[in-house]
């Protein structure tokens, strides 16, 4: 049975590469257009980038880096960075993780997949987590949930909100069962964050899914996605593999997990700002006078 | 418990612990626990056979009992799904804790699942939140929580039971980030390497003990549980007689500090330089 589920896959997978290839082959450059992976319509990079990294046909809200994020989200010059400097040890000796490591770090100019650091939103203080799917599709292992637990515990301590803007594959099998335990590490900061009164607003963004939907990402109380990004635990191809049958297109669009209740509200990137300032202001927490 | 060295390769260990002659739940309940009652349904949606759960007496004491569901058959794994859970499941396995808190009865969670189930159903109802809302929720439960993983401790679906003050590993058991097929997949696209990749996951009970996530390891006759299923009942039922005793003795607060603790310090990383940092 296991050996069918796994052909099913297999076949699904080649299938996609397949496609992938064939539109390599067609004129387009590829530093020149972005195709657009839900629409597929294709707009030139350059407008798509204008248009903050949102498709200009579909509104399907892309991946940015943390930098951009955070430029888009936050005050001017407010952002003060937390443990830059953190980088993970290889604690199942994976082959070859520092150096597919140190190569990312070069590529991304960041030394894991999450940036953590304190802000302003409109003048309200706030202590903030970015993940970066450019990092090892910003799966979670020691260095993701230290800082993450880091900064919650940050908020708790100076009593201001917590917002973390999520995306991940999950777990970081890289890592073993260390990365496992961060879901539960980071889980349980956040548990404390609650206990103290203190405000946490989790952003999904495209792809949030496995071991982050499963940990920190749904204790949110209030839980905010980016309209059409990818939002689950278990991945299409697995349950495609299991139940043998292709997913409707929408399955696991942040607008299918708005429809099951499980997030609050569906929030355009431009509005983004506003909308959290107004959250945070509505749960007690004020503008300073700088 | 004796010292006991266990020579076994992951992979031994694994394919041991999948025979279907590997004790379950269901044959150790009756040899460690007196009236267990079973408690059904998470008052939401249904009652997930993949998840058992309900009181009983360990000596003296009343616990509440959680357990994935293993079966030893074509037909108890069907109706348990083979161990898999829903959503449903994990919050039934939380209402009972929630349950336990209420009444400061240890709970006691036995882990043997490949994995949370990943079908459309499952997505639908939460499959994520309800694993989160497990770990958040047991990281602060006022009662001690004692896990133990009986032989898979398979991923997020696992440690929705694992978020304890105390962790043991059956000596064959295995605790993972993902199965090893997935892992050897996922990383080398070629899911034949699962054998590979369990033996370098570092997943085994002394792996546990090493990487600070175990604190116990429990002794299983040589060759396996299935050679001796009333000592190894034994052996589990000391070793939740010496925890239960020794957790129910702190306080609250000492309590839930040290299971804080003991997850606030799993993770392998270094920092080079501090100027980056505010404080």
């Amino acid at each position: 049975m296991l050996e069918d589920l796994f052909k099913v896959v297999k076949t699904r997978f080649n299938g996609k590469e397949s496609d992938a290839a064939s539109i390599a082959d067609s004129t387009i450059p590829e530093d020149l257009m972005f195709k657009c992976p839900r629409c597929r319509h294709t707009m030139f990079l350059d407008d798509y980038e204008i248009n903050n990294k949102v498709c200009t046909a579909c509104n399907y809200h892309g991946r940015l880096t943390a930098r951009e994020r955070i430029e888009l989200t936050v005050d001017k010059d407010t952002f003060v960075e937390y443990d830059h400097s953190m980088m993970s040890l290889n604690p199942i000796d994976f082959p070859d993780y520092d150096k597919k490591q140190a190569m990312l770090r070069e590529k991304t100019g960041i030394n894991d997949a999450v940036v953590t650091g304190e802000a302003y939103i409109r003048r309200i203080k706030t202590v903030i987590a970015v993940m970066d799917s450019n990092y090892m599709m910003a799966s979670m292992g020691s260095v993701v949930g230290e800082k993450i637990t880091r900064a919650i515990e940050k908020a708790t301590q100076m009593k201001v909100p917590f917002i973390a803007f999520t995306a991940s594959g999950g777990a970081r099998m890289q890592e073993g069962t260390v990365s496992l335990m961060q879901m539960a590490k980071t889980s349980g900061a956040i548990a404390r964050h609650n206990d103290a009164g203190q405000l946490y607003i989790t952003v999904l963004t495209d792809p949030t899914t496995g071991g982050v939907t499963a940990s920190f990402a749904s204790l949110g109380d209030i839980i905010i996605a980016e309209p059409k990004v990818l939002i689950g635990f278990a991945g299409r191809r697995v349950i495609e593999g299991t139940i043998k049958q292709r997913l409707p297109d929408d399955f696991q669009l942040a607008e299918f997990l708005l429809e099951k209740g499980f997030v609050d509200m569906i929030v355009e990137r431009k509005k983004m700002r506003s909308v959290l300032s107004h959250l945070m202001m509505l749960n007690n927490y004020h503008p300073e006078e700088i | 418990m004796e010292n006991y060295v266990n020579n076994l390769t992951p992979w031994q260990r694994l394919e041991l612990i999948r025979n279907k002659a590997r004790p379950t739940i269901n044959d150790y309940m009756p040899m460690i626990f007196d009236e267990f009652y079973e408690m059904h349904g998470d008052r939401y949606y249904g009652d997930d056979a993949a998840v058992l759960g309900g009181l009983a007496m360990l000596g003296g004491t009343p616990v509440t009992v959680i357990s994935h569901v293993k079966g030893r058959n074509i037909d108890e794994n069907k109706k348990s799904n083979f161990a898999m859970p829903h959503p449903e499941g994990y919050r039934k396995a939380l209402r009972l804790a929630k349950q336990a808190e209420k009444f400061h009865r240890p709970v006691i969670c036995f882990i043997d699942t490949p994995g949370a189930f990943c079908g459309i159903e499952a997505e639908e109802r939460g499959q994520g939140e309800a694993i989160a809302r497990n770990l958040f929720e047991f990281m602060q439960l006022k009662t001690p929580v004692i896990s133990i993983v009986l032989g898979e401790g398979g991923s997020g679906g696992a440690l929705a039971l694992g978020v304890c003050d105390e962790l043991a590993m059956m000596s064959n058991a295995l605790y993972s980030v993902i199965s090893p097929r997935g892992f050897a997949s996922i990383l080398w696209k070629d899911a034949s390497r699962e054998k590979d990749a369990c033996n370098m996951m570092k997943i085994t009970a002394e792996d546990m003990v090493r990487l600070n996530i175990a604190e116990h390891i429990i002794p299983e006759p040589i060759g396996g549980a299935q050679n001796d299923l009333c000592k190894t009942a034994e052996n589990i039922k000391e070793y939740l007689l010496e925890a239960t005793t020794r957790n129910l003795k702190k306080s609250i607060d000492v309590l839930l500090n040290e299971r804080y603790t003991k997850f606030r310090k799993i993770g392998e990383f270094q920092e080079i330089s501090r100027d980056n940092e505010t404080d």
